[in-house]
């Protein structure tokens, strides 16, 4: 009630005041849960962007990297109907918010800067809701990566491999040599990652689209994810026994100190590398894990329908700088990701980031280019989580390939 | 008008903390159990839709586990803590010289959060840091004690952690209990000559059943509380091995976005505590009837 006198009220000042309300002040807050260090950085360039161009940015931050205590803080929000001005949300959760009927429609900003040509097809439309948009794209994650100590590959006569079957050879090898072959960390979310690379490398990325994104049933029970849980299989018994619980940054150090060879993890690994002096083709390697295609996970603010031209205004300028170009360099030179822009200057960012922008390209005018499924970028929650929950306890357990495959088909159908 | 007040005063007073009582849990139970017949997914829904929802738990292998580790768990805690803590009491009850210090030192875990214990616990039992590590140091190379990374055992080690917490308080408990028995039955028994451990089992232990009450009610809300604990030792375990139903609910609520999953699994964690709570009341009460 309060909120609607004083826009109102303001609204009248400023139709009085002779100015259009687009030139009205810009307010925003902004709800996310870039809390640590680098993501600290890379946010706040946004703010003063958005400050440069005459807004007013409250800050909103939730920490907890999952995103998880964001989430649980945007909902109670929008159920007391004070929902936030801009969110951060990726994946189907945005269509899932949009579906409450809470989001806005930014389709005026992104028509007039030509989004959807600037966004590969796949990523541009996570940012629409039923025809209008509805988010804008903050950056791309590559998360089928595989890293690799470049010194250990050189002394045991390993290359990057590009196929499973080369990456087990591989493990043997090293394994031999008493060097584990791959590092680990045993929490569900890792798990789900390797599992998601192992289906795209051997199934291709039409098997991963109908299996994790349509979760068709055929697909689940197929001989190609037998294979798959197979493959999973192997690679259990390429980690070391102290695997469980281990986060990923201590799996990550494990590579850069020569304990372990290969690390299967998205490209905030990277950043890990770069802030211990690592340098990119000397000290550690960077490609594709087997297989063809490319596993995205994009980071985006989800616009609410809030009251207040101020508010309104808001929403249109920071959609129009988050996919301004000079933010999309920024952004992603500190946070490590590309950006989701294409055609935003590489030249400053290392080999890694530019091999991860021309195989974006290349998979987007390829059809390869699939959405996350473990980070949150094809299912709802309940689902993926269900198939995270298979995909773990085969993990950590002895179950057989098609006993898992079962459990798999049973936990998809009941998390529908 | 002062009459009435004076009359009702204990009344009034008490009526802000009832309304509140009644409101927010009472209110929020039903509220709950209304959201758990319903297909709430991100946001609550109202619309009924029968027992889906308690229909999906029992498909959950996930739930399944976590109930039998809750069965598993809860069992063992309260047992190994009620043993554990009257025998330690039945030893400090022995006059013996230090008794202040000793207590002081079997009571100070229960001051610390569950966290705590937790993360502490992990470093302890982690096979490359804590226990087994030590132990190979000293020239045992084929010690093993990999519970805490083994999916079967794993569960044990959170059992092992809560003991250790709460064993203390249950021994203050029980201590404060053995002491509160009549002098004069003591001294009759001795100059009876019935032997020291006799007159513990016959007639201390049976005079103390309130106590074994409270503690059992402490213990057992504690085990069915237990998130904070499973979550800083194993974060639900290899898998989901270590899953309890609080750690369920949690997930489906925050981390999946399938509220009526949660609220159906609070549903059941609720059942579960009514089941063990209530006829233990009911007796009690009904002996004070008596």
């Amino acid at each position: 009630m309060k909120s609607y006198v004083l826009s109102t009220a303001s609204a009248i000042a400023v139709c009085a005041a002779g100015v259009a309300s687009a030139d009205g002040h810009a307010e925003a807050e902004v709800l996310h849960y870039w809390t640590s260090g680098g993501e600290a950085k890379s946010v706040a360039v946004l703010q003063e962007e958005f400050a440069a161009n005459g807004g007013t940015w409250t800050d909103m931050p939730v920490a907890g990297g999952g995103g998880d205590a964001a989430g649980t803080a945007l909902r109670a929000r929008v159920l007391s109907g004070n929902a936030p001005t801009a969110a951060q949300i990726k994946g189907p959760a945005i269509q899932e918010w949009y579906a409450e009927g809470v989001l806005a429609d930014i389709s005026s900003v992104a028509e007039a800067n030509d989004w959807a040509n600037l966004l590969p097809a796949s990523i541009a439309a996570h940012m629409q809701c039923e025809g209008t948009w509805c988010a804008a794209p903050v950056n791309v994650h590559r998360v089928d990566w595989i890293w690799a100590n470049t010194e250990i590959l050189a002394a045991n006569g390993i290359e990057m491999p590009t196929t499973w079957d080369e990456f087990n050879a591989a493990a043997e090898t090293l394994q031999a040599a008493g060097i584990i072959p791959l590092a680990h960390g045993g929490q569900a979310w890792q798990d789900a990652t390797v599992f998601e690379t192992v289906v795209l490398g051997l199934g291709g990325a039409e098997f991963y689209q109908a299996a994790l994104v349509n979760l068709d049933s055929e697909a689940l029970t197929s001989d190609t994810m037998i294979a798959a849980f197979d493959q999973m299989r192997t690679i259990r018994g390429y980690v070391d026994p102290n695997f469980s619980g281990r986060d990923w940054n201590l799996a990550t150090a494990m590579v850069m100190n020569g304990e372990a060879a290969f690390q299967i993890m998205g490209d905030w690994a990277k950043g890990e590398f770069l802030a211990a002096g690592k340098v990119p083709g000397v000290d550690f390697s960077c490609a594709s894990t087997p297989g063809d295609g490319y596993l995205y996970n994009v980071d985006s603010f989800a616009m609410f329908s809030v009251d207040g031209d101020g508010k309104a205004a808001g929403q249109e300028l920071l959609a129009e700088l988050i996919m301004g170009p000079n933010f999309q360099e920024v952004f992603n030179m500190n946070k490590g990701s590309i950006p989701a822009r294409t055609d935003v200057d590489l030249s400053g960012f290392d080999e890694c980031a530019q091999l991860s922008a021309a195989e974006m390209a290349s998979t987007n005018d390829g059809g390869t280019l699939m959405p996350s499924y473990a980070h949150g970028m094809a299912l709802f929650g309940a689902q993926s989580g269900a198939i995270t929950d298979v995909v773990t306890a085969h993990f950590n357990s002895e179950m057989s390939s098609a006993d898992a495959v079962q459990m798999l088909a049973d936990a998809v159908a009941n998390s529908m | 008008m002062a009459r009435w007040l004076q009359d009702n005063m204990p009344k009034i007073v008490l009526a802000p903390s009832f309304i509140a009582v009644m409101v927010f849990v009472y209110g929020f139970i039903g509220w709950t159990a209304w959201v758990s017949l319903t297909r709430s997914r991100l946001m609550p829904r109202y619309e009924i839709d029968s027992f889906i929802q308690y229909g999906r738990l029992a498909d959950s292998p996930r739930f399944e586990t976590a109930m039998e580790n809750l069965a598993i768990f809860g069992t063992l805690f309260i047992v190994i803590a009620m043993v554990l803590g009257l025998l330690l009491a039945i030893l400090l009850d022995q006059k013996i010289r230090t008794e202040g210090a000793i207590r002081t030192i079997y009571l100070y875990p229960m001051a610390l959060s569950m966290i705590v214990t937790g993360t502490a616990w992990k470093w302890i039992l982690n096979p490359e840091l804590g226990i087994e590590a030590t132990i190979k140091g000293w020239g045992f190379t084929n010690f093993e004690f990999k519970w805490l990374v083994d999916p079967d055992m794993a569960i044990y080690t959170v059992v092992l952690a809560a003991v250790w917490q709460s064993s203390g308080f249950v021994m203050a408990l029980f201590l404060a209990g053995l002491r509160s028995v009549d002098e004069e039955i003591i001294k009759a028994a001795q100059v009876d000559g019935i032997p020291t451990w006799r007159v513990y089992s016959a007639i201390i232990i049976p005079s103390m059943a309130p106590i074994f009450l409270s503690a059992f009610i402490v213990l057992a809300h504690l085990a069915i509380k237990a998130f904070d604990l499973v979550i800083a030792l194993t974060g639900g375990g290899p898998g989901y091995a270590t899953d309890l139903p609080a750690t369920y609910m949690y997930a489906m609520a925050f981390s999946r976005g399938d509220i009526g999953q949660a609220a159906s699994s609070a549903m059941v964690m609720m059942l579960v505590v009514f089941t063990i709570v209530v006829p233990y009341l009911y007796s009690e009460l009904r002996t004070k009837d008596d």
